[in-house]
């Protein structure tokens, strides 16, 4: 019984991105790519999500909020870092303000670099995340820690 | 009261609601140039959710929820049975006030806010509900579902008025835009996630089977106006729903107030005037 | 029937007994076994007499006559002493002008008219005993802890506790004798002795605002008395009989002008627009005041009276516009309570609303509406006196009638708070007492003729009552983290109370098919030669859904365990354990619950204005409706 892969939700949060990867998150829901067809729905709701999609880097400003939105998140949930701010920090890497990607402050399952990244990688992504999901649930369900990053 | 149907409610309603919702997410997409996710995509949503860890905020949340779930397939169980219309309304009120309570106990601001607008959809639309069981009982002289269904003229031709006003409140009960005021599904999103903000696994899985079996009684209900001839209650029922669907993806979130106004006007006004001419004519 | 005279007395020499002790854990204990004691005998009545039907009792009636005149006279002039002393003038007037009406009919016509039967007990007087006997008992012992503690909280209050509980215990006397007399100068005695204790108990607390308060309560009722006086002069001038049962078998022909001024009476003792502001003034008065007096007792008083004469008003016009005064009350009282915090005030508009439903039954006056009008009786004194008394034990530990101020109430006070949700879930949730009553009086509407208006009424009038009491419900329910367990605060008494009277709530929801059978539909047949009941069907139904009530809190026990806590959402601002989180600027802020109150669509004012030019003109229409074709319609 893997419905897990059918249905994942997904929360999708802006920590210091330049808007760029987040219009291509919008991209992916518009009728062109249209990612509701794989079941994926944007539910803006932490405590609904099973996939955290996160873009841009690491701050001392929300690095709290990311832990956050992360911990508010039920298992099995994996971590989709989009963009190469949110993989390494990117371009901002050296900034005197920013601590770098995303696995700074939480366990990230798929890195998904580009600047920004294009529709069809944020789909990719997402789909190879749905393996990391899938992995977790039939470790949960086997009566396993399901935090322990793949 | 027919207690076959009644189980045969509680068995296969979620099954119908759910093809249902999944129709609706279809056509939702095809309506906005989309493919859409695969019919069966509800069952899979919920399948997904049951999976999921049992996380909560408050212990009675899931306590409430269980109770909205049983009370809205119980009402809608009575309702198939043939049992008494007023009851089943009220089991109805019951099952959302226990819904409304979850989102209370789960003493976070957006739950909250969610809970007190579902309160506000309540109020604006129990009126009609509880006129149109009276429409009925004038109409047909029996709150009895069965009794209603077995009359032998159109329902919809001595209660037009009541119909017109259920089908505006039908819009709000289906959690479908302008109406959509406390949650909405899909990935509609309404101050956060209304009332089900704090739901997460199963206790959402519940919420969402709760709704199939809602849907099914609602159209249940409208089935009432055109019993006499099931061949074109089916048709009416259908075209009903995808008018809700059309006016979903025509229209934009209306405020509370808005809401609220409009609907106890439309009730007042529809409900009063076929109401009396009913008891004026005496029913033609 | 020495029950009859047993519970008539037995309150009184209690009272008595009372006023002689002073404050003594032996006063205390006397309470206690008085209270058991009229319970019992409460219940003994209903053991010997709910099959018998109707028994009228013949009792000599010159010398209690003498002696009630008497005591009336003294009344008025305790009236007037205490409008001279804090200078009001108008009840002065009224208390004039109403014994001067009572002396002249009993000087002029009652020596002429010899009533044979003075008490009688029927299944609705049962009913009403059972509810004074019981609920009214209840609170009495409940008032001993309450008045214990309300005396520590309020020094500056004089303690005038052997008082205070004399006049309780006159009070249920009094009660008594409303629903057991059949002569109705004695019932108008009666009457007059409830408005006098409710003015002595709200002005207890003897402060500018109780003593307005109390002048107030008394001036609207003493106008309601002079329609009652009225009643007994057209009688004693044209008909020559004062008793109940014959009136009211004399059909309207006969009865229809004291029918409608005793309804005048009744409007004003229970409460309905336009005269609703002294019970919510009374609202000042010690809580158990509130609860027995205000809630489910005096107040019933009224509306015992309009529906005893239903069968007179039914099908006429003044029953009608009777009828309209309760709906409109019902519509404006209902959406009133919306925009209240204070939580006595949300408890007595919701009792006028209710009070506004049996009034709007008792004048449509159909023998469905008669047996839903009783039903809304019994179920609202149980479930609005657990209220009370919730609100009282509250407000002692909490230090506030605030709604907004009993957030947690789960957490802080466990049993109280869950006794308040089962009062609250009894006005109006099924399968509870309040929501049978409602399905009975949407029929009794329906049938009616006429009855769509009333049927809007209620349709939007009981919706408004869901969103005040599930909104209250919710904030009780919230569980702020920071809450401290302030229940052990609560005096042991007091919480038996409570959970007595949050069982009878219950009780009467799983009995209600059976007090159907044994008193209301006999009552019902008796006068109508009609039945109206429960189908078979339904009554299955709520059964049912009564047992998922009670079983389903089960499954709190299995979803105690094997969960993983989450906070709740806040923006992913990270919070807390007290519900502080983080805001711009790294200040901490304290995360609000408020309701909402809606006062731009409800508001007190303008709906109590709007109401009251209603309800005017309803009650002008209705006297109008008198003359017109003899008042029949």
């Amino acid at each position: 019984m893997a419905y897990m892969k059918r249905s994942p939700w997904i929360i999708h949060y802006d920590g210091s991105s330049c808007n760029g990867c987040d219009i291509e998150v919008l991209a992916c829901l518009t009728p062109l790519y249209d990612v509701e067809r794989f079941g994926i729905i944007n539910t803006g709701n932490p405590k609904h999500a099973d996939i955290f999609v996160v873009t841009g880097s690491v701050n001392e400003q929300n690095r709290q909020v990311i832990r956050n939105i992360y911990d508010q998140m039920p298992e099995p949930k994996v971590v989709a870092a989009l963009g190469i701010c949110a993989c390494s920090g990117g371009v901002f890497r050296e900034c005197y303000n920013v601590e770098g990607g995303m696995d700074q402050v939480i366990p990230v399952d798929v890195y998904i670099p580009g600047c920004p990244v294009r529709p069809e990688q944020i789909i990719d992504g997402v789909v190879r995340a749905l393996g990391v999901l899938e992995e977790k649930r039939a470790r949960m369900a086997a009566g396993e820690n399901a935090e322990v990053t793949a | 009261m027919n207690v076959l149907y009644a189980i045969a409610f509680l068995v296969l309603a979620p099954l119908l609601g759910g093809l249902i919702a999944g129709i609706d997410r279809k056509l939702t997409a095809r309506m906005q140039g989309r493919v859409g996710p695969p019919v069966l995509q509800p069952f899979y949503d919920v399948g997904k959710l049951l999976e999921k860890e049992h996380a909560i905020v408050a212990i009675s949340q899931n306590f409430f929820v269980l109770a909205y779930l049983v009370f809205i397939a119980f009402s809608g169980a009575i309702f198939f049975a043939g049992g008494d219309l007023l009851l089943v309304v009220f089991a109805l009120t019951l099952a959302h006030v226990l819904l409304v309570l979850g989102a209370f106990a789960a003493t976070s601001p957006y739950s909250f806010i969610g809970a007190e607008r579902e309160l506000i959809q309540l109020m604006a639309y129990e009126p009609m509900v509880v006129l149109a069981a009276a429409g009925f009982y004038i109409a047909t002289g029996s709150f009895s579902v069965s009794e209603i269904a077995a009359f032998p003229r159109p329902l919809i031709v001595l209660l037009p008025g009541i119909f017109v006003g259920l089908f505006y409140v039908l819009t709000m009960k289906l959690r479908k835009s302008p109406f959509d005021i406390a949650t909405s599904h899909h990935a509609h999103q309404e101050i956060v996630k209304g009332v089900t903000t704090e739901f997460s696994g199963s206790t959402l899985g519940m919420v969402e089977v709760a709704h199939w079996y809602e849907t099914v009684f609602l159209l249940g209900l409208f089935w009432l106006f055109f019993a006499w001839s099931p061949v074109i209650a089916v048709i009416a029922v259908a075209i009903l729903y995808l008018a809700e669907i059309f006016i979903d993806n025509a229209t934009a979130r209306v405020k509370w107030g808005f809401a609220l106004r409009s609907i106890w006007a439309v009730t007042l006004v529809l409900s009063a005037l076929n109401l009396f001419a009913l008891q004026f004519f005496g029913g033609l | 029937m020495d029950i009859l005279l047993f519970l008539l007395l037995a309150p009184l020499i209690a009272a008595v007994l009372l006023f002689a002790l002073p404050n003594h854990p032996v006063r205390d204990w006397l309470v206690r076994i008085a209270a058991v004691v009229i319970a019992g005998a409460s219940v003994y009545l209903l053991a010997t007499a709910f099959d018998k039907g109707t028994q009228l009792v013949t009792f000599p009636t010159e010398p209690a006559g003498q002696v009630m005149t008497g005591l009336a006279v003294v009344i008025a002039l305790y009236i007037i002493a205490m409008g001279a002393k804090y200078r009001k003038l108008i009840p002065i007037v009224l208390a004039l002008v109403q014994t001067g009406l009572l002396l002249w009919f009993e000087l002029g016509y009652a020596p002429g008219m010899h009533a044979e039967h003075n008490l009688f007990v029927d299944e609705f007087s049962i009913v009403m005993a059972l509810i004074i006997g019981i609920i009214g008992s209840a609170i009495c012992v409940y008032a001993v802890p309450y008045m214990r503690t309300f005396h520590e909280q309020h020094p500056e209050v004089a303690d005038h506790r052997r008082a205070f509980f004399f006049v309780l215990f006159v009070f249920l006397s009094a009660m008594f004798g409303i629903v057991f007399s059949n002569n109705l100068a004695w019932l108008f005695f009666f009457w007059e002795v409830t408005t006098l204790c409710s003015f002595v108990l709200i002005g207890y607390s003897k402060t500018t605002e109780a003593i307005d308060n109390s002048f107030l309560a008394l001036v609207l009722n003493l106008v309601g008395g002079i329609g009652f006086v009225g009643a007994l002069l057209w009688l004693g001038m044209t008909q020559g009989t004062i008793e109940l049962d014959r009136l009211v078998g004399a059909g309207a022909a006969v009865a229809l002008v004291p029918a409608t001024l005793i309804s005048f009476a009744g409007l004003t003792k229970s409460a309905q627009l336009p005269f609703s502001s002294w019970l919510l003034g009374a609202m000042v008065a010690p809580t158990p005041v509130s609860a027995l007096l205000h809630s489910s007792t005096m107040v019933k008083a009224g509306v015992y009276a309009i529906v005893k004469f239903a069968p007179v008003l039914s099908g006429t016009l003044p029953g009608i516009f009777v009828g309209l005064v309760g709906g409109v009350t019902f519509l404006a009282a209902s959406a009133i309570a919306v925009t209240q915090s204070n939580a006595k005030r949300v408890l007595a508009y919701s009792t006028v609303a209710n009070l506004g439903l049996v009034v709007a039954c008792a004048g449509i006056g159909t023998y469905e509406a008669v047996w839903a009008a009783i039903l809304l009786i019994i179920f609202h004194a149980v479930a609005k006196s657990l209220l009370f008394m919730g609100v009282g034990s509250v407000e002692h530990q909490v230090h506030s009638r605030d709604i907004e101020d009993m957030a947690g109430l789960v957490t802080r006070m466990p049993r109280v708070g869950v006794m308040m949700l089962i009062g609250m879930a009894g006005m109006y949730l099924a399968p509870l007492g309040m929501l049978i009553s409602k399905w009975a009086t949407l029929r009794a509407f329906i049938d009616a003729p006429g009855g769509i208006i009333f049927l809007l009424l209620i349709a939007f009038g009981s919706a408004v009552t869901v969103f005040f009491w599930a909104k209250w419900m919710g904030i009780i329910i919230v569980r702020p983290n920071h809450a401290e367990m302030i229940e052990d605060r609560v005096p042991w008494d007091e919480l038996s109370v409570l959970g007595l009277v949050a069982f009878l709530v219950v009780a009467a929801s799983l009995l209600f098919p059976w007090v159907s059978k044994v008193l209301l539909e006999p009552y019902v047949f008796e006068i109508y030669g009609k039945v109206a009941e429960l189908g078979q069907d339904n009554v299955i139904i709520m059964l049912l859904m009564m047992g998922a009530v009670i079983v389903l809190p089960l499954s709190l026990l299995y979803f105690r365990s094997g969960r993983h806590r989450l906070d709740p959402y806040m923006s992913g601002r990270p919070t807390t354990a007290d519900m502080h989180f983080s805001g711009s600027l790294g200040i901490q802020r304290e995360m609000g619950l408020h309701n909402y109150y809606m006062d731009d669509w409800f508001g007190e004012q303008r709906t109590f204005r709007a109401g009251v030019v209603v309800t005017v003109l309803l009650i002008v229409l209705m006297f109008a409706g008198l003359f017109v074709a003899g008042g029949l319609a």
